[in-house]
């Protein structure tokens, strides 16, 4: 049904903090690994040892370079499905095979009714949805639908594989609709933002902004003053002022 | 976004049946072509084929036809559903009128009811169409209230120049046809010269400040793409013209679309016998080749937001 619920239960979604994020795309690969073979058909490449190689992934990292001079900073930059609460990409659907559920707020594609029409894609602002070409459906990004409530893997690995695959713990899982949870006080705690809230979509995902950069100009100088031995007059303090002027050299 | 050709032939096309459908049946509800059974035949005949050329195009760029059908039964939210669903209905109204038209060769009750729903479900069809794009927030070329309108007079327009040259044909041409085809023509041309003035000076819905959050530090520049490869979204989405490009085909479109089929049209009125008819099937050829244009450019020129996370100023 692409008619969006009221309300959800639940609003499950990510946190990622763009201060910790390094960029090294393990986030990026291991959803690869495990939508590859997980929920839904694999995620395809085409020719991919070619020329001009690409597939479908559900989670891109982009790096951009933000600012002038001793204030620019590198800002790396994951892009995936936000979950959004209000999203076209459900509602222009014309299968049903793109809806929201209504228990935990998560955007899922039906791979056994959509008919590849891409229509959905053109209206998620947030690029998150890629067609495979090899299954002619629609493929995103499904919060490791067939993860987070697995009960034959351990508990800890019962969270999207991006989370857990980050060594910086640059991304949180958890309820966004529950203001006592972990996620949501690092949101309130750190500022946590909406991709575009001008297109109106309601992401349930929340960015973190870079900490402020420390200040260049009050930092100590980390080039020590040197001490010499300034008038040597025994011969014992001359053999030390050399030693010293050839050791400091 | 992508031109893709499957999509302009399927929009072209079916607004041109939908809009020869729509014209025929005013006509056979409120005119007098009702007492001659071949308009039906043929006029009814060829509009029904544009259409389901048309249509049938549009499942070509699925990845699985086979479930199209499944495409009928979300018209409660999703433009493209209802398209499907009153294209298909739009057929029942037409195929009564053609037949009583073939049959009897009168106007009569069920002629003037049949016509008049035909022609309000044809035009309905086309405005769906025309929303399927007006409906997405995410393109700004396309997220403005005038798109639709134009679509349903695109559609009219190709709808009354078909029909003046099938009338002319079986000799049953008549001045009023090819008035409205020419005032049609020049409205079209109006409607679509403000459409593009609109686009050139449309404010862009977001940047990349607003896309990433992080305007407040400064100018955003791509340090690295995610990819070394242009993904499906940069392919899909990404497609653009150059300005210059897009002047020269817009003239291009103005000529053949607009003014050159209003002029062969002027022509057929005042000539007669095969010189006029020439003229008038030379005004549907120029029109629907100049249509193709004007569709391709329709795509071509439409930015979409998300590629503000791709080094776009803006979109
Ligand atoms: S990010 Fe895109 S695909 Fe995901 S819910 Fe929002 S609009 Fe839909
Ligand atoms: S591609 Fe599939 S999920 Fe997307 S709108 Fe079309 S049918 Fe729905």
């Amino acid at each position: 049904m692409t008619t969006l619920p009221t309300t959800t239960q639940k609003k499950l979604g990510l946190v990622i903090d763009l201060d910790t994020c390094v960029g090294c795309q393990a986030c990026a690969t291991s959803c690869k690994e495990w939508n590859t073979t997980g929920y839904s058909a694999p995620l395809s490449d085409e020719n991919p040892y070619g020329a001009d190689p690409h597939g479908a992934w559900l989670n891109r990292v982009h790096s951009f370079d933000i600012g002038e001079g001793d204030t620019s900073r590198t800002v790396h930059f994951p892009r995936s499905c936000l979950h959004c609460e209000t999203p076209a990409c459900v509602t222009v659907c014309p299968t049903g095979a793109s809806y929201k559920r209504a228990e935990d707020g998560i955007v899922l594609v039906n791979p056994d009714t959509c008919i590849g029409c891409k229509l959905c894609s053109w209206a998620c602002a947030y690029g998150a949805r890629e067609y495979d070409h090899t299954d002619g459906v629609m493929k995103k990004c499904t919060l490791c639908v067939d993860r987070i409530y697995n009960d034959h893997i351990p508990q800890e690995d019962r969270i999207p594989a991006c989370v857990r695959a980050c060594p910086t713990g640059a991304r949180h899982f958890g309820d966004l609709g529950d203001s006592t949870s972990d996620v949501s006080k690092l949101v309130a705690e750190r500022g946590g933002y909406d991709l575009m809230p001008e297109m109106g979509y309601k992401p349930t995902n929340k960015y973190l902004p870079p900490r402020p950069k420390r200040d260049g100009t009050t930092a100590p100088k980390t080039v020590a003053k040197t001490e010499h031995i300034s008038d040597p007059k025994s011969s014992i303090e001359r053999l030390f002022a050399f030693a010293d002027k050839v050791l400091t050299r | 976004m992508h031109p893709a050709y499957s999509v302009i032939i399927f929009t072209t096309f079916s607004g041109a049946g939908f809009g020869l459908m729509a014209v025929l049946g005013f006509e056979a509800a409120f005119g007098e072509i009702a007492r001659h059974w071949l308009i039906g035949l043929l006029g009814l005949g060829l509009a029904a084929a544009l259409a389901i050329a048309g249509l049938l195009s549009s499942t070509f760029h699925l990845g699985h036809p086979e479930r199209a059908w499944r495409a009928f039964t979300q018209w409660r939210s999703s433009w493209l559903s209802r398209e499907g669903v009153l294209a298909v209905a739009t057929f029942i109204p037409a195929a009564i009128l053609g037949l009583t038209w073939i049959v009897t060769a009168r106007p009569g009750v069920i002629i003037t009811l049949t016509g008049i729903v035909t022609a309000l479900l044809a035009l309905a069809t086309v405005y769906t169409t025309g929303m399927i794009y007006q409906s997405l927030p995410t393109i700004r070329a396309w997220h403005r209230t005038i798109v639709a309108p134009i679509y349903i007079l695109l559609a009219l327009m190709s709808g009354v120049v078909i029909a003046h040259a099938l009338l002319l044909t079986l000799a049953q041409g008549d001045r009023a046809m090819g008035t409205a085809a020419i005032m049609l023509l020049v409205a079209s041309a109006i409607a679509k010269l403000t459409y593009w003035h609109q686009i050139d000076n449309a404010a862009p819905l977001a940047t990349p400040g607003t896309a990433t959050g992080l305007g407040q530090f400064g100018t955003i520049r791509t340090l690295e793409h995610p990819h070394t490869m242009a993904n499906y979204v940069m392919r899909e989405m990404g497609y653009s013209i150059g300005r210059k490009h897009a002047a020269k085909l817009r003239q291009i479109a103005v000529i053949a679309a607009f003014a050159l089929p209003a002029l062969l049209i002027a022509l057929s009125l005042t000539g007669n016998g095969l010189a006029a008819l020439a003229a008038s099937w030379g005004a549907v050829i120029t029109m629907m080749a100049g249509l193709f244009v004007e569709r391709w450019l329709f795509f071509a020129e439409a930015e979409h937001v998300v590629m503000n996370y791709y080094g776009a100023k803006s979109a």
